[in-house]
């Protein structure tokens, strides 16, 4: 949940971000929105250890906080901000074509939203290989990392920055709510499918290209949102690994106790 | 000034609408919240709220018509629906709770935009406006709205006060409600039916997002200020009040601002002076509180230690200068200063020229600590069998907690010792 926690606090930062530089550069708002990530976790990290507010109470009061801000931000400045709720919330991956990265010379590079996407692709790669050892233990047992001398506040705090990253840079194309299926579906799918770990990453990964390619034909045949579309498709595929998974799946759990 | 009176005269029958719909609202949901939250279910509130919209779109896609009862049905149906599938998947798999929240919240308001823009696409002109069914339109509520909110807000109390025994029950000791025979799952059916009411009602003022916030942060707050389920929901329910009305008169005053988020906003303020300022729970006060141990340690310590040289020279009353005290513990410096000062203050020790003596009632104090202290030696080493070399560490740190009951309780228990473990006497 803290994934989605901090896509949707990420918006006063986004809003403050274009405010100081007056542009929809994509840069700044990342910094920004990045920023407002890390104080996102920051806050509910604070309210639950410090304030001892229980742990989901202290996610739902610090997004919904964070985002009221944002829109009252937004309403604010609103003649200057060419910003609205629908964008934010829904997104639309239909415009990313039209929004070219055109250089002064005229040379067209593409959508700039690839370019974005794709760097923070490689950066979240990077990072996932070079940090996978101190994630792998950090994640699943902290105990013995910390006793290994892994700091177990930086790799989380360094998780998250990734989490609000990518969350930010998907933001622009799918909205704040659905980057929520992407985040959580097809790892949950794989979590269904495998108990090691690389293979859960593979799957992860993979499981999200296929829910995207399926997403995308089914929006064109309804006629609507490609983004809502995949995470209806991403539903979809977690419900089949529920039933189906030939080792955690339902159907075959039940065979199983009734051979047994 | 003018604005203020204007505002609180109601003449306004606009104003009359939006604050009396933001109030109905806020308090009703805060009291539903109240038993979300003590059930550790905190954010159902918000997966709820994102699962209302394919009910809104189906329930348009079937009827044709934007009848607000029929779209209601249709919210209702999916939003319960997402609570139902939540439980299934974290019961029947090794998928927990909080992935089961973003994942069902997420695909069912995906599938959701999916639907809203396939209608919008499809050029049925009735379909304007649905979208305003997410994102609340607090500032524009009309009669005919205050009429549902006013229903819903009495069917949410009034079953809260019918059910209060078992739902409190239900909240704080599950496994006793089902040993006497509570049905716990039609209970729990009830308090999701609650919850999903209070959000399809409540999203239409202040949005799919925020819904959130109005059945949390109100409990929320609340619960830093009382131990009591009674007078907890009465407070969510008066900060939900409040903010309603405040929200209210902030986009009253300034007529471009957002009634939703301004509520939203205050009553989060509310919340989060809450968790600094409450009396005992809040953090404040938890700070002054462990303040108040250390420095109580800090001058039991200090006294001990006088009492200990004491005992040394067999002369309890003479100067000790502050190095000597020192040589027998190292406590900082600065801190030992401030620790004899503040004992001086009190009445437990004396001043003078080259050092520091107890006084009678400094005497009495320090005597008991160092009687505390080895009656717990000499108990773990009676009754746990711990070797006498282990018990020290321990003893340090309860000799500042027993009370004077328990002190009887151990010298009864002991027999009346005089010797401690390392053949010191117990004073």
């Amino acid at each position: 949940m803290v994934g989605d926690a901090i896509s949707h606090a990420v918006l006063p930062g986004i809003v403050i971000a274009f405010l100081l530089t007056g542009s929809r550069d994509s840069l700044p708002m990342i910094i920004g929105a990045g920023l407002l990530g890390v104080i996102t976790t920051l806050l509910i990290e604070f309210f639950h250890r410090y304030a001892r507010v229980q742990a989901d109470a202290a996610i739902g009061i610090t997004f919904t906080w964070l985002f009221a801000i944002g829109i009252i931000l937004i309403s604010v400045f609103a003649g200057q901000i060419d910003l609205d709720q629908d964008c934010v919330l829904y997104g639309e991956i239909a415009y990313v074509p039209l929004d070219l990265w055109i250089t002064e010379s005229g040379l067209s590079f593409g959508p700039r939203t690839l370019w974005t996407l794709g760097f923070v692709t490689l950066l979240v790669i990077g990072f996932i290989v070079t940090g996978y050892k101190e994630l792998f233990l950090t994640a699943f047992d902290p105990a013995y990392a910390a006793a290994i001398g892994i700091s177990t506040t930086v790799w989380y705090y360094l998780l998250m920055t990734a989490v609000s990253l990518t969350t930010v840079a998907s933001f622009e194309s799918v909205g704040a709510i659905l980057v929520v299926a992407f985040l959580v579906g097809p790892p949950a799918t794989a979590y269904l499918l495998t108990d090691n770990f690389k293979t859960m990453l593979l799957f992860s990964v993979g499981i999200g290209i296929v829910a995207v390619v399926i997403g995308y034909y089914l929006a064109y045949w309804l006629d609507g949102s490609i983004a809502g579309a995949v995470a209806t498709i991403t539903g979809l595929q977690f419900a089949l690994a529920f039933v189906f998974s030939p080792t955690h799946g339902l159907y075959f759990k039940r065979r199983r106790t009734q051979v047994a | 000034m003018s604005e203020f009176t204007e505002f609180f005269s109601f003449s306004d029958a606009n104003v009359r609408y939006v604050t009396l719909g933001s109030v109905l609202l806020a308090s009703s949901s805060a009291v539903v919240g109240c038993f979300t939250l003590l059930r550790k279910r905190a954010l159902v509130g918000d997966a709820v709220a994102h699962a209302v919209l394919p009910g809104v779109c189906l329930a348009f896609i079937l009827s044709g018509t934007k009848n607000p009862f029929i779209l209601l049905l249709g919210a209702f149906i999916t939003g319960w629906l997402s609570l139902v599938l939540i439980d299934y998947i974290t019961s029947r798999s090794r998928i927990k709770e909080d992935t089961a929240i973003g994942l069902v919240l997420s695909v069912f308001f995906g599938i959701g935009i999916l639907l809203l823009t396939a209608i919008q696409h499809s050029g049925n002109a009735a379909q304007s406006g649905l979208d305003k069914f997410l994102f609340g339109k607090a500032a524009s509520l009309v009669g005919e709205d205050l009429v549902v909110f006013g229903a819903v807000a009495v069917l949410l109390l009034a079953t809260t006060v019918l059910f209060y025994k078992e739902l409190k029950l239900l909240c704080f000791d599950e496994t006793f409600a089902k040993s006497i025979g509570f049905p716990v799952r039609t209970l729990e059916l009830l308090l999701t039916t609650l919850t999903v009411f209070a959000v399809v009602v409540g999203i239409q003022a202040v949005g799919v997002v925020l819904m959130a916030a109005m059945l949390i942060t109100p409990a929320a707050a609340a619960r830093f200020w009382t131990e009591r389920l009674g007078v907890m929901l009465v407070l969510a329910a008066l900060i939900g009040a409040f903010s309603g009305i405040s929200g209210a008169f902030v986009s009253y005053t300034a007529p471009s601002m957002p009634t939703g988020p301004w509520i939203v906003l205050i009553v989060s303020m509310i919340a989060l002076l809450s968790f600094a300022l409450a009396p005992k729970r809040g953090w404040i006060s938890r700070l002054l509180r462990q303040r108040r141990n250390r420095t109580q340690i800090l001058e039991e310590n200090l006294l001990k230690l006088l009492y200990q040289l004491g005992e040394q020279e067999e002369d309890y009353f003479s100067n000790r200068s502050l190095e000597t005290i020192l040589t027998k513990r190292n406590i900082p410096r600065p801190q030992a200063l401030t620790g004899l000062r503040k004992l001086k203050r009190q009445g437990y020790v004396q001043h003078q020229q080259n050092g520091w003596a107890l006084t009678a009632e400094g005497e009495v104090r320090g005597k008991r600590v160092v009687r505390l202290h080895r009656l717990w030696e000499l108990y773990l080493t009676q009754y746990l069998q711990l070797a006498s070399d282990h018990v020290h560490e321990d003893a340090e740190t309860i000799e500042h907690i027993i009370t004077p009951e328990l002190e009887h309780k151990l010298i009864e228990e002991l027999n009346y010792p005089s010797l401690d473990p390392h053949q010191t006497r117990i004073p």
